[in-house]
């Protein structure tokens, strides 16, 4: 008997009892929904956390943080420098392995404000060139400072669309882009021109939405305009990015530190340095190199510490796995439940055909052919519920997306698919196997003879 | 060398303690191209042995050699294959498959025998033709009559051509008419060189078949043997035999 006759008398059978099978398949279909779903979910945070990362400078920034001194060091404390310029230069000038040093200087509790309007920034920070790699960051209008803007500590400044939007107003309101380049804002009161403005970040499914949004015709809006902003639905890191407002290091020193510092001196000590490697495969090498460096500008005192992204990195891929194993579980779970199911049904089956197994036995049958028959016809069953169940899973998908609006949307993957077919057929063999071994070994005549 | 060897075959069947000798020491040889009838009261065990010549139920003691081959040595393999490719079985009681029409029914044989589609619709028609049911190839056993049933259940025995057909009471549902039409059906195989076993009620039906073997409580109480009275038609009388 050839497999295509097996398989095609397993479907017939499969079709004769039409709601029996179908409620046996069920099971599978849930099973196999909630697997691919699940995988999906997790593939959605997956990139949400990918994306952030990425939004937050990538994983090979390393920050270079203050610390309290060490306590066998503590009678040093009040000689502790701080960071300052003084360790980027050293820095650039005696570890070439790293990449990059972007010094920050941040100016706290700031407020901006353009005519009537008025908005908070995430980080107004005093910068060099240097942090547009460091923090990954597009200029899309205008331009970025220059050395002579450094030089002469110029009121002038770069902003994210998140500040345009607050100042000048939304382009998806205005139905056109805004560019305030010229535009003179004030920072704590001081007057600053915009020089340039960064391109919007946002996360994959927000620019998507956005470029659904903004092709098809504006739908008019009955009652007040709703806060339905596309940087809120979007990762906080996103958010974040597009309300930066960057200015020259040296105007942050001159205008805002001026008051604080002593002997006449801003205070220099600067907020922040991040620094990147040329190689990630080599950090430890270029951290230890900048840990040199640095012990020799601070004069052997250790207030610092370089924290990598790798830890963070770490944590990511852990709760990634975390909930993979937990649905993945889950889902195996109800995928073995779909195939008790399938065994069962498998069972009351052949108990109701054993007089047609003695009959197709005596007209020469082998035993093989019978199991074949009998595992052909779980088989057929489970995978069937498999395919229905990838259907379903896109449902509940959506329905999930649309319980739980995050900015990850889910992403059904083909390796989940595949994962949940391959899962189900062996399943449906294993669900199989004991009816069809019981099938086969079925006598012939006494098959015949059951009533 | 006998196509079919029996020697001192022996079923017993334990019901709660009892002890129930279906067949008690049966012994005898059918050899190719043979037309042989089996007769006997009800529960003498005709079934059983007929069950037993067609590699379908084993012996509780005793050998059977088909073709040369043990049968008590055979795998299940090959009994499956003997059963398909050299006997065909027509039962008592039909034991056709409700689910599939007459035509799919007479194919069954050939789709364990491998044979593809077209000709195993061409055989199963061909067979169909020789019992007069072509005519009925796509309805369900449930819509014929019992003899109509009976001989799909022929048809079915007959479509892989086997060398020897056992037949229990293929004639014990259907008029005399047609069951002389199956009766000269069986004659023609046999002169093709084919070995055909009934077993049946009819005592005149009996003594249509050159060689006739009576049986009574699992054991061979008259054995009419052509070669033995040097006779080839057998009179309606039974002559008596042998005894086993
Ligand atoms: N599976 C079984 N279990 C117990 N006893 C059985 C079994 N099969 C047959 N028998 C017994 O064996 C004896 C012979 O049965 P068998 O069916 O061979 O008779 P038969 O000659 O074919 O009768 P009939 O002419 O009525 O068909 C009977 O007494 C029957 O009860
Ligand atoms: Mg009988």
């Amino acid at each position: 008997m050839n497999l295509w006759n097996t398989i095609a008398v397993g479907f017939k059978e499969i079709w004769a009892h039409k709601s029996r099978s179908l409620l046996t398949m069920l099971g599978i279909v849930l099973g196999v929904a909630s697997l691919v779903a699940m995988a999906a979910l997790v593939k959605g945070m997956e990139n949400g956390m990918r994306e952030s990362m990425v939004a937050m400078g990538g994983a090979d920034k390393v920050l270079l943080e203050d610390q309290e001194v060490p306590p066998e060091q503590e009678h040093l404390a009040e000689e502790a420098p701080g960071r300052t310029m003084l360790d980027v230069i050293s820095l650039r000038r005696s570890a070439p392995l790293l990449k990059l040093v972007s010094p920050e200087m941040e100016l706290d509790y700031t407020t901006i404000t353009h005519e009537d309007k008025m908005v908070n920034p995430s980080e107004c920070v005093g910068v060099w060139p240097a942090v547009l790699d460091m923090n990954l960051h597009t200029l899309e209008h205008g331009r970025f400072f220059t050395d002579l803007d450094e030089e002469n500590a110029n009121s002038v400044c770069v902003i994210g669309t998140g500040i345009r939007d607050e100042l000048f107003g939304t382009p998806e309101k205005a139905g056109r882009e805004i560019v305030p380049i010229g535009e003179v804002i004030n920072i704590n009161g001081q007057p600053f021109t915009i020089v340039g403005m960064f391109t919007r970040y946002e996360g994959e499914m927000d620019r998507k939405l956005r470029e659904l949004a903004k092709s098809k015709p504006a739908e008019k809006q009955a009652g007040p305009s709703r806060m339905k902003g596309w940087g809120r639905r979007g990762g906080w890191a996103f958010t974040r990015k597009n309300m930066t407002v960057y200015m020259p290091l040296n105007t942050a020193w001159l205008k805002f530190r001026s008051s604080s510092g002593t002997n006449g001196m801003p205070d220099p000590r600067l907020s922040s340095i991040d620094v990147k490697v040329s190689d990630m495969n080599r950090l430890e090498p270029a951290l230890q190199q900048a840990r040199n460096v640095m012990m020799m500008t601070h004069r052997g005192i250790e207030d610092f510490n370089f924290r990598t992204q790798e830890n963070q990195l770490d944590t990511i891929n852990q709760q990634i796995r975390n909930a993979r194993l937990s649905g993945g579980i889950i889902a195996a779970i109800s995928l073995l439940v779909g195939g008790i199911g399938i065994m069962n049904i498998m069972l009351a089956s052949i108990n109701e055909r054993i007089r047609e197994i003695g009959i197709c036995k005596a007209v020469g049958a082998s035993g093989f052919s019978i199991f074949l028959q009998i595992l052909v016809e779980s088989m057929a069953l489970s995978i069937l519920g498999a395919v229905a169940g990838i259907g379903a899973s896109y449902g509940l998908v959506k329905i999930m997306a649309a319980i739980t609006p995050t900015g990850n949307a889910p992403v059904i993957t083909t390796d989940a698919m595949f994962v949940a077919v391959g899962f189900s057929a062996a399943v449906g063999i294993f669900a199989g196997l004991f009816p069809a071994i019981k099938a086969a070994r079925l006598h012939p005549i006494q098959a015949l003879r059951y009533e | 060398m006998a196509l079919l060897e029996l020697r001192d075959v022996h079923k017993t069947y334990h019901l709660g303690g009892e002890e129930i000798r279906a067949l008690d020491g049966v012994s005898m040889d059918i050899e190719a191209g043979e037309f042989i009838s089996i007769i006997g009261p009800s529960g003498s065990g005709k079934s059983t042995l007929m069950h037993i010549l067609g590699c379908l139920d084993s012996p509780s003691r005793g050998t059977i050699k088909l073709d040369g081959l043990m049968i008590e040595k055979a795998t299940s393999r090959q009994l499956a294959s003997i059963r398909n490719q050299k006997i065909g079985f027509v039962f008592q009681f039909f034991n056709l498959l409700p689910k599939l029409n007459v035509l799919q029914n007479v194919e069954l044989p050939m789709i364990y025998a491998g044979a593809n589609a077209k000709e195993r619709r061409d055989r199963a028609m061909e067979a169909l033709q020789l019992v007069q049911l072509e005519n009925r190839a796509k309805h369900r056993p449930s819509q014929l009559s019992g003899g109509q049933q009976q001989r799909v259940a022929i048809a079915r025995a007959l479509v892989n051509s086997p060398r020897i057909v056992f037949a229990d009471e293929p004639t014990g549902n259907l008029d005399s008419h047609t069951g002389e039409a199956i009766l000269n059906l069986f004659r023609t195989l046999t002169q093709q060189g084919r070995t055909i076993v009934l077993v049946t009620h009819d005592p005149e039906i009996a003594a249509l078949t050159p060689r006739r073997i009576e049986i009574r409580d699992g054991k061979i109480s008259v054995k009419v043997d052509p070669r033995l009275a040097g006779l080839d038609r057998v009179p309606a009388v039974a002559e008596p035999g042998k005894a086993a």
